[in-house]
Order: structure tokens, then sequence, then C-alpha cells
């Protein structure tokens, strides 16, 4: 066509040639960068289980993990989507003590039936998320500062609400949403069946999905992963999964909550990663400017992500008031820390575009294990933050690190 | 005869896929002006870089002698404290300090005994005062640099540089921006800071003010050095200076094609834009405009003329909410008040900023190419990830666009296959009516052909096809029609066999003047 293409492109393809070359390494080098967070969370997990004699992996141990830490998941969610959009929510932890304070005013106070009660709260939570989403899409104020005058607003509010005093017990159907387990219609002694079975439908659908993106990437000629490595992982993960269930089958079986953040933590990675709406929050984030003008209407997005996270933040509200039972005006102080570091220890970039929902998950997880572990352990809440923060700075060090090289 | 000042001796430096500088060597001496010249993409500003230090030792081949000494720099602050300052054509003042403070910014002045870090504001002034004289500059030194106007801060910029003791001052298109009386005021301090022994590299596009100037010219080409001529003896003519620059015929550079023009599709009336900041500023003023099917028309014009104001107002109210006017479409009105209707109506806007408003750099091209039109990879709101792949393969083949695969993040790419990407996601997006503002800025000679070679096809193809560019042969070489734009107006039309670059730029001038 022209001579300078000619005299260019060699130049230009040298490069992926000579990768090529070591397929082996390629791999082996972006699994560790796709994985690295969980297996820390493996690593992590493996230090405290030999730490505290086995103590972390028992049944009723992961059990109350897995209870312990299911509000921070939840919100991990919404405030992946609100990080990746560019933003931040520093609200979470008041609104969700908000809500909890709410929930126990209307079945404790006025003896609402839970179901009506719950859509309200939820209700509420979109509300609230809508109020400041306002402020920081429309009115372009920094989401750092209405989520700070959020935080204080929704933190005195549950105080009035609560005349400073806590209010309790919840009706006893409202607290299964957290201290409940799936029926086990099988009624073994031993081992919960129906969990079991529930883990295994999970690992075979996983298998199967995967499989069926495998095909497709296939009849569309893009490349895949070797099918030696596509097998391993996906042994590797049916395995982990079974063991899990099977572990807190031989205790009351799969927590209610679990399920709920199990069906969450999917629908959430399905948006972000399959959906168009996802696609152009990614865009958001990573340049507002090019996505406005390629026809996204990017007030509306960051608008609903703030949405999204308040309706999140109710329902982990709940969560929190049914576990505890009890509606207190402490409930979901400093929660928003928990969730943020979440975020930025799965991996999300502070400046927007960036992160994962699974990859928050694990960063809730890993945080989760070490207040788990460090507990056992006996180590006091002094030094257990210190060393939080040291890992969260961690994390986040190695990540730009990687990047920079 | 003065001795040389500065010797660059076999300057090379390559970008990944790109050779940028080959071989050049460029000998200036003492107390002269000497001008840099060559086509956008010659080489001159990574000449330049390499000389201050932005592109420090050992990146680049070659050996820089200044002064009688060899010189290894390993950033600015080491170019400068020889007394090498440049100041780009980005100025790199802070708008909301003063003028005083921009020019000690780094090196501020400080009260003898004092602490370290206390600044002495009376000796501030009192030398910046001194300084804005010299460069012939009426302001205060208080005056915050935002409420001068460009060619003012150009001033600053060159005060900035003499309180540094600078020996060699190179400007990087200084004039490009400013109106006549500006340039010429520019221009004599110059020549008065010649007469004061300071040394002088000129970048410009503007011949005519280096045949008035310059001491010697020198040539580069393709990141070659072409020739030195002298000016001392007299002017070099124009003509003398462009038969460096081009080399080679004009008709080489841009695809032949027979224009096939169709009938009028998009007429845009009595279009007004006003600034978002400043509601009284109207920045276009009642534009006219019409595209006919399969024609490629040009909009020339200086940096600041309007045309990207303009040219983003039409798509979507992307440049502020101010304006009146209507569009037509086959003879009826369309609505183009966002840019989701003005895609939908067919416009697309191709930006002079890639990197800024046209690509997520951290993204993918497959990312990248089907972003304005996401619909057409997916169902019920699902992406089709193969067929995302297959459309962004597509694209990738057609544009030639040199990289490892579609899943490659666009930020390693170079300006050339940026460009194409930021081009694929708009034709991916069916455009009947394509904007390109600036379309081949800072890319290499290759890609640019393969541009234009692309953009007559789609001309061919049957679309309406809208060029700003600030490069007249661009212009000439590829439009079938060119509207010539001067602060927010048409103030000329030539049909493409009729102009020239005289005429499009006396039609600026006359309007200037």
């Amino acid at each position: 066509m022209n001579p300078t293409t000619t005299t260019t492109a060699p130049a230009a393809t040298a490069r992926p040639a000579a990768a090529a070359r070591r397929p082996g390494a390629a791999l082996l080098k972006s699994t560790l960068r796709e994985y690295g967070m969980l297996l820390s969370l493996v690593a992590i997990m493996l230090f405290f289980q030999a730490m505290t004699g086995g103590t972390l992996l028992q049944p009723l141990n992961l059990t109350n993990l897995v209870l312990q830490n299911s509000y921070i998941v939840i919100m991990a969610l919404g405030m992946l989507l609100v990080i990746v959009a560019g933003h931040i929510d520093l609200s979470v932890g008041s609104v969700c003590g908000f809500v909890g304070a709410l929930a126990a005013v209307l079945m404790v106070g006025h003896g609402w039936h839970f179901v009506p009660a719950t859509l309200v709260c939820l209700a509420v939570g979109g509300a609230i998320g809508a109020a400041q989403g306002v402020f920081v899409a429309h009115f372009r104020i920094p989401s750092f500062i209405v989520t700070l005058a959020g935080m204080l607003v929704f933190k005195g509010l549950a105080l009035a609400l609560l005349n400073g005093q806590s209010i309790g017990p919840f009706p006893v159907e409202f607290q299964k949403l957290s201290s409940g387990f799936i029926p086990d219609p099988f009624q073994g002694d031993e081992t919960r069946w129906s969990s079991l079975l529930l883990g295994a439908v999970a690992a075979a659908l996983m298998v199967g999905s995967g499989l069926r993106e495998r095909a497709a990437r296939r009849r569309h000629g893009m490349e895949g992963e070797p099918l030696a490595f596509f097998v391993v992982r996906n042994a590797v993960f049916a395995a982990i999964l079974l063991a899990l269930c099977g572990l807190l089958a031989t205790y009351k079986g799969l927590p209610n909550v679990m399920i709920v953040m199990a069906l969450l933590m999917v629908a959430y990675d399905f948006v972000t990663q399959h959906s168009t709406l996802g696609r152009r929050l990614y865009a958001l984030g990573g340049n507002e400017k090019a996505a406005r003008l390629s026809g996204i209407r990017t007030e509306r997005l960051a608008f609903l992500a703030f949405v999204n996270m308040g309706v999140l933040a109710a329902l982990a509200g709940l969560v929190f008031a049914a576990r505890l039972n009890t509606a207190t005006p402490k409930a979901g102080l400093g929660f928003e820390l928990d969730v943020i570091a979440a975020c930025f220890i799965g991996g999300a970039s502070a400046s927007g575009g960036v992160g994962k929902v699974m990859g928050a998950v694990i960063g809730a997880f890993v945080m989760g294990v070490m207040n788990n572990g460090m507990s056992i352990l006996g180590i006091g809440i002094d030094y257990q933050q210190v060393i939080k923060g040291l890992v969260l700075l961690a994390a986040v060090f190695v990540d730009v690190y990687q990047k920079n090289k | 005869m003065n001795d040389p000042i500065l010797e660059m001796r076999g300057i090379g430096k390559a970008f990944p896929g790109v050779r940028a500088l080959d071989d050049v060597n460029l000998v200036v001496r003492e107390g002269e002006i000497h001008a840099l010249v060559g086509e956008n993409g010659a080489g001159k500003s990574t000449l330049m870089k390499v000389l201050s230090g932005v592109y420090p030792h050992p990146d680049y081949e070659g050996r820089i002698v200044f002064r009688g000494r060899e010189c290894r720099f390993g950033g600015i602050a080491d170019s400068e404290r020889e007394g090498i300052i440049i100041i780009h054509q980005e100025l790199a003042l802070v708008p909301l300090l003063s003028i005083a403070e921009n020019i000690f910014l780094g090196h501020e002045q400080r009260r003898a005994g004092a602490l370290p870090g206390v600044i002495d504001w009376h000796a501030t002034h009192a030398r910046t005062e001194a300084l804005l004289r010299k460069v012939g500059l009426a302001q205060s030194p208080a005056t915050r640099v935002t409420d001068l106007g460009v060619g003012q801060q150009q001033l600053v910029e060159i005060a900035k540089a003499l309180a540094k003791e600078v020996r060699l001052l190179i400007l990087d298109e200084p004039t490009a921006s400013l109106n006549e009386t500006d340039s010429d005021a520019l221009l004599a301090l110059l020549l008065d800071l010649k007469a004061h022994g300071i040394t002088c590299i000129l970048i410009s596009h503007k011949l005519g003010e280096i045949a008035r100037v310059a001491d010697s010219i020198t040539v580069l080409r393709d990141g070659r050095t072409v020739e030195t001529l002298d000016g001392r003896a007299g002017p070099v003519s124009e003509d003398r200076i462009i038969r460096g620059m081009v080399g080679r015929e004009m008709a080489d550079r841009y695809p032949r094609r027979t224009p096939k023009i169709g009938e009028a599709v998009f007429e845009v009336r009595d279009w007004r834009v006003s600034h978002p900041v400043h509601a009284g500023r109207e920045v276009v003023h009642g534009v006219n405009l019409t595209l006919h099917r399969g024609e490629i028309v040009g909009i020339a014009g200086l940096m600041g003329a309007g045309r990207t104001e303009l040219a983003m107002s039409l798509f979507g109210r992307s440049y502020g909410q101010r304006f009146s006017g209507r569009v037509l479409k086959h003879g009826r009105e369309i609505d183009v008040s966002t840019v989701e209707r003005a895609v939908a109506q067919g416009i697309a806007y191709v930006t002079e900023d890639r990197k800024g408003l046209g690509l997520v750099l951290e993204q993918s091209i497959a990312f990248n190419t089907t972003l304005a039109n996401l619909p057409g990879v997916s169902r019920h709101g699902v992406i089709d990830a193969g067929r995302e792949h297959a459309v962004a393969t597509e694209y990738r083949r057609r544009l030639a666009t040199r990289c490892s695969g579609v899943d490659q993040v666009v930020v390693n790419l170079s300006g050339g296959n940026q460009q194409k990407v930021v081009l694929g996601k708009w034709l991916f997006a069916g455009p009947e009516w394509l904007i390109l503002d600036e379309p081949t800025r800072g890319i290499d000679v290759g890609a640019k052909f393969e541009i234009y070679q692309l953009v007559a096809q789609l001309a061919d193809e049957g679309r309406c096809i809208l060029v700003i560019s600030s490069e007249m042969p661009e212009l000439l070489g590829l439009c079938d029609r060119i509207h010539v734009m001067n602060e927010g107006a048409f103030v000329a039309e030539f049909a493409a066999a009729e102009a020239s670059q005289e005429k499009i730029m006396r039609a600026i001038v006359r309007q200037a003047a």
C-alpha cells in the first residue's frame, strides 16, 4: 500500500511473537496477576488455620465467618460499582445503622409484619442513595463531600430514631434472615444433605457455564486458555466449593444469608462483566469525557450507582440488625472503612474504571479472615487495626508496583 | 562569524514502532535566531525534547555539545542549569498564581538571613517589574495569569526564562495561537533579545515570520536533517523552505479520487454558540454549512478560530449548552441536543484530543471499538463477547491497526494506531456524517496516508465528511470544498480546484486586520 507500512510492521509485531515463544511463562504470569489476591486469601487462611491449631476452619467458626462478613460483602458489591464509576461512598456505615434502626421502629415499635417493613427499608435505602446521587451526578459536588455529609446526617438520624437506646428483639421470622439455615428435608442426623447437594449443583453450574463460554470463544476463533489449565482451574474451584459446603453441612448447613450473598455475587459479577450497563460503568470511570462523547449518559449512570449502593447498604443494615437481634445506635459504625478497604484490596483503582466484583468479595474475606483469626489468637483490637491497615497498604502497593513495572 | 554555541551530532531516537529521529545534525551559532522547520511529525519537537533532557541520556543516540562541552542531560533540571530553556506550545504556567509567583516558581527569591523557605516579596515584585519591562508587558506583577491573554502569557513565559539567566531560548510555535499584532510584538522581542546576546531556536510553521527574523534555517523531514539554509545574506524565500520541507510531489501524499458528489444531506442554519462560562461571549457567529453525499468538506483556520467549538456543539451540545440554530437532514429539522440523539441521527465526531476525549486508555481495543454502539454487539443488554471480538477484529483488519490483538490495551499503541481505534469506534456506529477534528495530529507520515485513503473511501461510500485541520496542505489534498473560519465565522469558501494556501491565508489575515 505504502512503503512506510511495510517498514514499520515488523517492529510492531516483533513483541507479541517473542511473547508467544514462551506461552507457559506468560500464562503463569497472567494467572498470578488474575488470581494473586485469591492465592493470598488462601495463604492467609492456611496461616491462621495453622496458628489457631485448626480452629479457623472448624464448621462452627466457618459459619460464624460467613455470618460476620455477609453485610460487608453485600455492601462491597455496591461500593465496587461506585468506585469503578470513579466515586466513593463514605455514608454506607451510617445508612446501614439508620436502616437497622428504622426496621426496629417499624417492626418492634409499630408491630409491622417483616415483609412490608423490609420492603420499606430497602426503598428508603434507595431513596437515600438517590438523594446523594443527585448531588454527585447532577450538581457535580465531589462524592467524598456529599457522602461525608450523609455519614453525619444518617448517624445522627439513627440516634434520633432510637432515642439513644437499643430496640429489640425482632420477630422470629425476621431473625431468620441472618440466623436461619436452609431447610433440610433429608433429616440427616450428622450431615445436612441439602446443603451439600446445593454445593454440588453450584459447582456443576460453574463448570457448565465455563464449558459453554469456552465453546463460544472457540466458535468465534478467540484465543482461550489451554485445556489442561481450564480443567485444573475448574477442578480446584469445584473442590473448594464442595469442601466449603461439606464443612458447613456438618454444622447447621448453609446459612440463609449466604444464599442471598452468593446470588448477589453472581448477579453483580454478570452485570459488570457481561452487560452493556456494566461496560458503560467501566467507560465512565476510565474516561468520563470519552464516555459522554460516545453517547453514554454518564450522569444517569453515576446516579444509578448511588441508588444501588443505598439499597445494598439498607439490605446490609437489615442483615446486621437481624444478626444482633436488636438495633443499636452504634450499629454500622466504621463499616464504610471495611467496605472500601475490601474493594481496594480486591484490586479496584481509586481513580476509577478498574476493579472486579469477585475481587471486592475476596478483599472482604481477606479482612474478615484476619479479624476472625486474630480474635481467636487473642490479639487485642489495638494491634488488629494496625495489622489490617498495613495489609491494606501492602495489597495496594503490590498492585500499583506490578502495574508500573 | 560567531562560534557555535550548540552542536547536536548524529541524533537518533526511536519509539516502539516508529523511528522519530535518524542522524539529525543541528548547529546553532552564538547570538543567532535559528529556525527549525518541518511538517508536523518531522521530528522538531522530539529533537527539542532530546536537547532539553525530557528524553534523558542515554535514551537517544548521538552527541550534544553545548558551549564547547559535551552534555548528557538526565532531565530538564540539568539543561536549565546550563541555561537551555524551552517554552512549550502548551504553556506551563499555573493559572491561579500571580505573574510574579509564576516567574519565580521553583527558584523563589529568599530574604537574606531569613529562615529557608521564607519568600522575599519585595525582591520578587521588584525583579518581576524589571523583567516585565524588558519583555514589554504592561501588567502588575500581582495579576493572576488566568486573567491574561495567550499572547501576554507567552511574554510571561519569556520573562520566566530571562529570570533564569537563559543562554539558549527555545520557542515551540510561539505564535501559533497569537493574532498578528501580538505575533509582531513577540518577534520584535526576539530580535531585541538577540541584540542582548541571547541565542534562540524558533520552531514555527509560519514561514513568513521565519524569513523575517531567522539567521539560519534548519529543515527536518521524516526525522532527518534535510539542509541548513543561511538567512543572513538576504531573506530565504518561502518557496525555497517549502521545497526542503516537502521534498517530493504533493500528489503522492494524498489518495487520488474522483469525487461523486450527490444531493445535500445535512444542512446547518445560522448556528450560534456561546462560551459555556462567559455567557456574553459568542464563539461561533451564525454559521451556515451544507454537506452533500460523498463530499469531503474542510474547515481551515487558526487555533482558536471556533472550529472545534462548532463541531462539538453540533455533536450533542458537547460544547456548553448555550447555542441556537437549526440542523436539517434531508430538509427536515433534527434533534441533536444530546450525543445519544446526534449519534442516532447518524452524526459521529472524531475528536482532536484522542487521549483525553476519544479513548478509555486503560481498556482494550475491543472495548473502545464497540463503546459508541454497544447495542450492536448485545442482546437484551447482555454483551455477546464473541460478536464483540469479531467486530473489533474486522475493524482492526480494515484499518490495518498494528497491534498484538484486539485484547491489547490501547494506552500502549502508537498515536496513529490509537487514532485508528477511535476511527473504528465511530465507523462501527455507522455514521452518515463523519466529523474529523485534526484527524492526523501527531501521527507519522505512513499512518497519515492510510487515514487519508480511508477518508476518501468513506466519502466514496456516500457519507458526508467534514474535516477540521490546521494543516493546510492536508485540506488542499483531501477536500472537495474548503470553508475558511476565523474568529467564529466562515469568512471564505473555495472549491478545491481554486483554493491555495496563499488564498486561505489571505482570507484569514484580511479578516484579522
